[in-house]
């Protein structure tokens, strides 16, 4: 498979079940997901119907109890420690629902930080730093440190770091539930930017204006995708229409 | 004023597939069922019958003692009212609150699948939201322009809110399904 045609994210009758006997959640049951290259997907669903848990499954923070995930092509299951954990780093950019930055360090150094175990140059990964700072609307702001800053603008270093380097693949849970209407959407625009240049996106939201942006919007209950809105293409057809 | 009668003929079609019924009647149980945000007049309800017995869609009964006319849905009507649960409302040609009514009415009539009239609404709902992003996105970048787009957006996302609102309500409540 060329490189054009392998999606950035396959999962392919995917469960996960939480805990045993009766106490097991099925936090997802047989899902089907694949999201192609330069794709924005965004996932709606109630609380509880397992978006979180599918987007870590897809970014390789947890694991399937059942079916496969693929991250441009490789299987997640089948790779070692190391292995997964360079992958995550090159290739998937993570916002989490609670942003995750550490307090120690500086906006523009948490940015940095990925750039930096991946062996970028401190200057070189510090200016890159500085740039999507500047993207998400913060310049200025790069020596603060986490707690120097309000939620909102928290929220948007953690969408930097996630977007910073040439990550192929960008998973965002709720990367806009602390921002107001307009920057909510110009961190839609900049996601849709991305993807316009080849990246994909999987974006969990509970704003339909922000699902808008989207390409296709599934919609989980359950665990399971319901229903899907919009591309009159799907995946399916459009891989098989490749040479 | 045409899609408005186009709902008011649905309207009528939804309550008679519960039972044979007076005009009178029809006219009381359409604002039962819509909480009365769409009054209709005896005159409205006359009309739009005489037009659904031309049409096949409804018959009129045996006139009674007192000289009244119960009218019945027709096979044919069956099938148009299917077919009008079964079509999301267009964002482009909707009367105000048609979708509203469409589901106060869904939940009283007796076979409809709610739930799945709610979930074929939210994804043509949110296919019209994806349009108008991409109008924003692409189109002329005018200030007013971008904030008449935006309106629109709002009030589709107003809807999907309320949708969201009504499965769960419909599934805590346990309605037909
Ligand atoms: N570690 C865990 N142990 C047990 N159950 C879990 C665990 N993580 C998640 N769950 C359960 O799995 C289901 C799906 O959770 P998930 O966090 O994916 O939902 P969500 O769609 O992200 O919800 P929200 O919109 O509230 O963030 C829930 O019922 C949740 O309680
Ligand atoms: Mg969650």
């Amino acid at each position: 498979m060329s490189t054009e045609t392998t999606p950035a994210l396959e999962m392919v009758d995917v469960s996960r079940i939480h805990g045993r006997g009766d106490a097991a959640v099925h936090a997802l049951r047989g899902l089907h997901l694949t999201v192609l290259p330069g794709e924005l997907v965004a996932v709606m669903g109630p609380s509880g119907s397992g978006k979180s848990t599918l987007l870590n499954l897809a970014g390789g923070l947890d694991q399937a109890t059942a079916g496969k995930v693929r991250v441009a092509g490789e299987e997640l299951g089948s790779l070692s420690k190391g292995a997964l954990a360079a992958l995550r780093r090159r290739k998937v950019g993570y916002v989490f629902q609670d942003y995750n930055l550490i307090p120690s360090l500086t906006a523009v150094e948490n940015i940095a930080l990925p750039l930096e175990l991946d062996r970028v140059r401190t200057r070189e990964a510090l200016a890159q730093a500085r740039a999507a700072l500047a993207e998400v609307g913060l310049e200025g702001l790069d020596d603060r440190f986490p707690d120097d800053l309000s939620g909102g603008q928290q929220q948007r270093v953690a969408i930097a770091r996630a977007v910073v380097g040439d990550r192929g693949l960008i998973l965002a849970d709720e990367p806009t539930g602390a921002l107001d209407s307009q920057t909510g959407e110009q961190v839609l625009a900049l996601l849709r930017a991305r993807c316009d240049l080849g990246a994909s996106a999987l974006l969990v939201t509970h704003e339909a204006r922000h699902a808008g942006w989207a390409d296709r919007v599934v919609f989980l209950r359950d665990g399971a995708v319901v229903d899907e809105a919009g591309s009159a293409v799907t995946p399916a057809a459009f891989l098989a229409g490749r040479p | 004023m045409h899609t408005q009668y186009m709902s008011i003929r649905h309207g009528l079609l939804a309550l008679l597939e519960r039972e044979p019924m007076y005009g009178y009647q029809l006219r009381t149980e359409f604002d039962t069922a819509t909480g009365s945000t769409w009054p209709l007049n005896v005159g409205q309800v006359y009309t739009t019958l005489a037009r659904l017995e031309r049409d096949g869609l409804v018959a009129a009964g045996e006139q009674d003692d007192d000289g009244k006319v119960r009218y019945a849905i027709t096979d044919a009507g069956r099938a148009e009212l299917r077919e009008w649960f079964g079509t999301p409302v267009e964002a482009t040609d909707r009367p105000r609150d048609e979708l509203a009514i469409k589901l106060a009415l869904a939940v009283t009539v007796p076979g409809v699948d709610v739930a799945s009239v709610v979930q074929r609404q939210r994804a043509s709902t949110m296919t019209s939201m994806q349009d108008l992003t991409r109008l924003k996105r692409s189109g002329d970048p005018s200030l007013s322009w971008s904030l008449v787009l935006d309106a629109m957006r709002f009030q589709l996302e107003a809807e999907l809110r309320w949708l969201d609102h009504c499965e769960t309500v419909l599934t805590r409540t346990g309605a037909p399904r």
